[in-house]
């Protein structure tokens, strides 16, 4: 089922004047800025199909600048998030995505920070409608992640047993997983798994996590409070 | 949720003796994990926000930034003050108060998106035109609110609900079944009825394409909402009195995800065709462009 419950239908709180090229636009922008942890220092922001025909009219630019920042749906300073961006160092660069795309409303963005550490992320995201969305792409891995579940995004290298250790620990902590994808560079290379969960992990748990061999870095995805 | 089509949901309402509303409110909270009274608290702050856009619109200056729309929900209200509306009054105050809703979002104000911001104005214009015309209380209209999101819920996961996969039909289309089916509810009627008018509702809208000027949430998109919210009623309408949808409302679904996958793109929310690239849709597209940079930037 791609809509899961009643808000994704009544809802969200919003500021104009779209949902699936503002609003959608915006929660794509905060997913980015969660699994960065950071506001970008710089960020190449990349519209296909429809998103790359309208984006200027219905602000999905400034949208998306306002998810990078970490700003709700609902925040009032949407309509300035570019100027707010100029003063935070993002530098911001827009275009035109060139090849295919998976769906009408899609938006690549290049990231980089310089803060906490240099990290770079790339990230595709299609807004699928009332502001719901899909990231069908993080880092070239194939994902599918929604944000509207707690979501844990770890990146590992694909070695035997080491989705095991991650959900014995959940089970452990007696967290259920709603939805997982796994992807793979190659076999034995580094992989990504993403696993949607129905509540929240301890903060705690997170370092545990962290010290199984061979994964590499842990994201916490959570847009319940946007 | 333990339905995915219409006649699933109906068929649940029977077998647990509860309405659309409450049934979708006891599903929610399942599927959430949170209480019921957390949920309902939500959904009642979210129709607080429906109320205060439509009074800002009602009272407020609703110029878009692109000074092509704003304040024709206050004409609409100016004109029925003067003479009887062609409508009557109720029904030209739903029309009023979905064009209220429909321009506080043309121009960056807060709404709620029911299903999307583009038909943002439909379920406020039928629910608090209603709620004054009726004297319900706030808690009745939450009810209805869930309603409605049970009937979106079915379409957006048989079909689509946003303009740049289906089409305006999935857009507005969609708005006008949820409000229908769900003031059908909210009089009284039973979610048989209700289910009904999702269907007569919808085959009203099939084919309608999105062809938003300038790719702007604002012509058509505005007006649409106004008139949105005056077929919802005579939906409900009909429903209440027994018209039924004689091609079940679920095959209707599939006919707007069958008609909505095969509209071209330029009809899709692209600007590329329909009244965008009429020549004043062509001449007001070329102005926006030339504008200098928007004062956000």
């Amino acid at each position: 089922m791609r809509f899961k419950d009643v808000f994704s239908i009544i809802g969200p709180s919003m500021v104009g004047p779209s949902s699936s090229h503002t609003a959608g636009a915006v929660r794509i922008g905060l997913v980015a800025h969660q699994l960065l942890g950071a506001v970008p220092k710089r960020a190449e922001i990349l519209f296909y199909g429809s998103f790359a025909a309208t984006y200027q009219g219905h602000g999905t630019d400034i949208a998306i600048v306002s998810g990078l920042l970490g700003f709700a749906t609902d925040d009032i300073r949407i309509p300035n998030a570019l100027s707010v961006a100029g003063e935070q160092g993002m530098d911001v660069i827009f275009g035109q995505g060139k090849g295919l795309f998976s769906h009408p409303n899609t938006v690549k963005l290049l990231l980089e920070t310089s803060e906490p550490e240099a990290r770079k992320l790339s990230l595709v995201g299609t807004s699928i409608g009332g502001g719901n969305i899909e990231i069908v792409s993080v880092n070239e891995f194939r994902v599918k992640i929604t944000g509207d579940y707690p979501t844990l995004v770890i990146l590992h290298e694909d070695r035997t047993g080491i989705i095991a250790d991650v959900t014995s620990m959940l089970k452990s902590e007696r967290v259920n997983i709603g939805y997982m994808s796994v992807d793979r560079k190659g076999r034995s290379g580094q992989a990504l798994t993403v696993l949607e969960l129905d509540d929240m992990l301890p903060d705690s748990l997170i370092p545990a996590l962290q010290t199984i061999d061979h994964v590499q870095h842990i994201s916490k995805i959570d847009l319940s409070q946007f | 949720m333990k339905f995915r089509t219409l006649a699933e949901l109906g068929v649940l309402c029977a077998e647990r003796g509860l309405s659309i509303g409450k049934l979708m409110l006891e599903e929610q909270s399942a599927e959430s994990g949170r209480s019921q009274q957390d949920e309902f608290s939500k959904m009642a702050a979210y129709y607080d926000v429906m109320k205060e856009a439509v009074q800002r619109g009602l009272h407020e200056n609703t110029t878009s930034r692109s000074g092509l729309t704003g304040l024709d929900a206050q004409r609409v209200v100016a004109h029925r003050q003067q003479q009887e509306a062609c409508l009557g009054e109720h029904a030209s105050n739903a029309m009023a108060y979905a064009l209220a809703v429909s321009e506080v979002n043309a121009s960056m104000g807060r709404i709620i998106a029911t299903p999307t911001a583009g038909s943002c104005g439909i379920i406020p214009g039928v629910f608090v035109s209603s709620q004054e015309r009726f004297g319900w209380d706030d808690e009745h209209l939450v009810y209805g609110l869930f309603a409605a999101g049970a009937i979106g819920f079915v379409i957006a996961n048989n079909s689509f609900v946003s303009g740049a996969e289906g089409g305006c039909q999935a857009e507005v289309g969609s708005a006008i079944g949820m409000a229908a089916g769900a003031l059908v509810e909210l009089r009284g009627g039973t979610p048989v009825q209700a289910i009904h008018a999702v269907g007569l509702a919808l085959k009203n809208t099939l084919g309608l394409i999105c062809d938003p000027v300038g790719g702007l949430v604002e012509i058509p998109c505005i007006v649409r909402n106004g008139f949105g919210a005056v077929s919802a009623l005579a939906a409900a309408d009909m429903a209440l009195a027994g018209v039924r949808s004689v091609i079940p409302s679920d095959e209707v679904i599939q006919v707007m995800l069958e008609v909505g996958s095969a509209m071209p793109e330029i009809h899709r929310e692209t600007a590329g065709g329909g009244l965008a690239t009429t020549p004043t849709g062509r001449k007001i597209m070329k102005k926006l462009r030339e504008q200098k940079k928007p004062p956000r930037s």
